[in-house]
């Protein structure tokens, strides 16, 4: 006997309330403020006041011959290439070593995703402790080692600083990518390795020309997440220098926090806000790329 | 045969050293915030130029003043309290807003399911550093400056997408069986999302609790740009910015609440660390 169909049983009713209140949210509160964001950019809007002005590309001529910005934007790209190709390399040799099954793993594999867990503002002030000017054990490690005479201003320092940002970029993130590679290296059929071993490459052979070549499209989102994160990241650069010595070490977020939210200045601050764009849209389309092979690899 | 146990042997004293020396370089900072905690401000605060101090160990017995003075005179307590109002809060709406929209995209909406889907998980990229101008706009327009609520409000816009992907690609690993077993006993469609998928889903939930309540945890770049007054402060934003007191940084002190929040945080993380992997990577990387 058939239930009489009710208003419960129409699946698209269902369906569009279920789905109603997340849509909304998303539209609302970053469909618009995205779209809010660019217009702003080409306001003269401020902070005190709820005036909005039509500014053309005023912002954007003003900062790009700022001389700030452009360090700014020089700072982000050398960040961001740099600790994410020490993110690739640390990765795969990570993964390397956490494939294999041995004593404290577990516990290894906990340390070594801590850096990834934990809120990046309290690990940027452990890090602004260890880059001390007057305590720093980096320095007390590497003179007692007779690897160091003079001393290091780690954070006072244009080029260590940019260093010691690097540096903790790629500690955050390698954890996140060692764990997709992982994940990566799982997948690949242990047959194929096999094969490998039977016609008599070594370790380094089969690394190089069976498994990096496998490997490739995993390693690259791990990357593209990488560059997405640290390009947009303000908290490590906050923390460690506030942007100095001397407005130095800015990376886009941090200068458009500073020109933005401190300094009031909306229209610059979004200006400076949206070259972070094509960092993402980047990574964007290469991540919907290589989950559209991998689904039709699946098939 | 000795040969190749010599090298077998070698080989595993290369993975061993390999192994410590990442987690070396990744727990390090966690080790420095430990020593840094407990030591005697006189075992503390002896230059880096001075050899003979040795700044890896205790050179004089472990002390709990830091901790003291971080429990008892600063306002990490309140920003404990603030950020798990806001963690229960924010929870609240991303699993009441997320979960019934996953089961939406995976259950209901048809072949458009996977694309709307895609289209609400790509707005998860969209940055905080993005969007902070047009929110301090928003936030002073309705009020919310300074105040916790700016912070319920707005993290939502971080979790919710993100959360709705995961519960959509939690209820399609779920057989549909059992939801279609309950309909033919007589469940209306309402039924059987009422009374059956609830009991069904409820690790993909508990995906959702955790990532939220990690997430809010590690949030900076919104408390700091809504939050100014230091009672009002998360324990991410209070910890970095307002333990420093005038010039004097408290690194005792400092450390100790670094040390106290990230090892919850991180626990909590490991477990479903392989979960939120095949989330990030829209299942391009199977965990």
């Amino acid at each position: 006997m058939m239930r009489r169909r009710t208003l419960g049983d129409r699946e698209d009713v269902l369906g569009a309330l279920m789905l109603g209140p997340s849509l909304a949210y998303v539209l609302l509160l970053v469909g618009v403020p995205f779209v809010l964001a660019i217009v702003l950019s080409f306001s003269n809007a401020t902070a005190g006041s709820l005036s909005f002005g039509w500014a053309g590309f005023r912002n954007y001529a003003a900062i790009l011959t700022d001389p700030i910005f452009r360090v700014a934007l020089r700072n982000t790209v050398i960040v961001t290439a740099a600790s994410q190709a020490l993110v690739l390399v640390l990765a795969t040799a990570a993964a390397q070593v956490f494939r294999a099954t041995f004593r404290g793993k577990r516990l290894a594999r906990f340390i070594l995703l801590l850096p990834w867990a934990v809120p990046v503002s309290l690990a940027a002030i452990a890090w602004t402790w260890i880059f001390d000017s007057t305590f720093s054990v980096i320095n007390w490690t590497l003179r007692a080692a007779g690897l160091l005479h003079g001393w290091l201003y780690w954070l006072g320092d244009p080029t260590l600083a940019l260093l010691a940002i690097i540096i903790v970029q790629a500690w955050r993130i390698f954890p996140f990518a060692t764990v997709i590679v992982l994940a990566g290296l799982s997948s690949i059929p242990p047959e194929l390795l096999e094969a490998a071993i039977v016609d008599g490459a070594g370790f380094w052979r089969r690394l190089f020309q069976v498994e990096l070549p496998l490997l490739a499209p995993v390693v690259s989102v791990a990357v593209l997440f990488g560059v997405a994160y640290t390009a947009t990241d303000l908290g490590v650069v906050y923390i460690l220098t506030g942007g100095g010595p001397a407005n130095a070490t800015h990376v886009l977020p941090t200068l458009a926090f500073q020109r933005g939210i401190l300094g009031a200045d909306l229209g610059q601050g979004a200006a400076i806000a949206v070259f972070l764009l094509p960092f993402l849209i980047a990574a964007a389309i290469a991540i919907l790329r290589l989950a559209r092979s991998a689904e039709v690899g699946a098939r | 045969m000795t040969r190749r146990r010599v090298r077998a042997a070698a080989r595993r004293a290369a993975l061993y050293a390999a192994g410590l020396a990442f987690a070396v370089f990744a727990g390090f900072p966690f080790y420095w915030m430990l020593v840094t905690a407990f030591k005697q401000n006189r075992d503390l605060y002896v230059g880096a130029t001075d050899l003979s101090h040795v700044p890896w160990i205790f050179n004089d017995p472990p002390t709990l003043d830091h901790m003291r003075l971080l429990l008892g005179q600063t306002d990490f307590p309140r920003w404990v309290a603030n950020t798990l109002l806001v963690v229960a809060a924010v929870v609240l709406i991303t699993v009441v807003v997320a979960v019934p929209a996953g089961y939406s995209l995976a259950r209901l909406a048809g072949r458009w399911g996977t694309r709307l889907g895609i289209g609400i998980f790509f707005t998860y990229f969209i940055p905080p550093t993005l969007l902070f101008v047009p929110f301090s706009r928003l936030v002073s327009l309705l009020g919310l400056q300074n105040s916790l609520g700016s912070l319920v409000l707005i993290y939502p816009t971080m979790t919710i997408p993100f959360c709705t992907w995961l519960v959509m690609g939690f209820v399609r690993s779920v057989p549909w069986e059992i939801e279609e077993q309950a309909m033919i006993d007589g469940y209306s469609r309402l039924g059987v999302i009422v009374r059956v998928a609830p009991r069904l889903i409820i690790p993909g939930i508990l995906t959702v609790v955790v990532f939220t309540f990690t997430l809010v945890m590690q949030e900076f770049v919104y408390s700091l740009t809504f939050i100014s007054s230091v009672d009002k402060m998360t324990v991410s934003l209070g910890v970095p910015v307002a333990l420093v007191r005038g010039d004097v940084y408290h690194w005792g002190a400092l450390m100790g609440a670094a040390l106290m929040t990230s090892i919850p945080i991180a626990i909590v993380y490991n477990q479903f660390v392989d979960r939120f992997i095949q989330g990030f990577t829209m299942g391009a990387v199977k965990g």
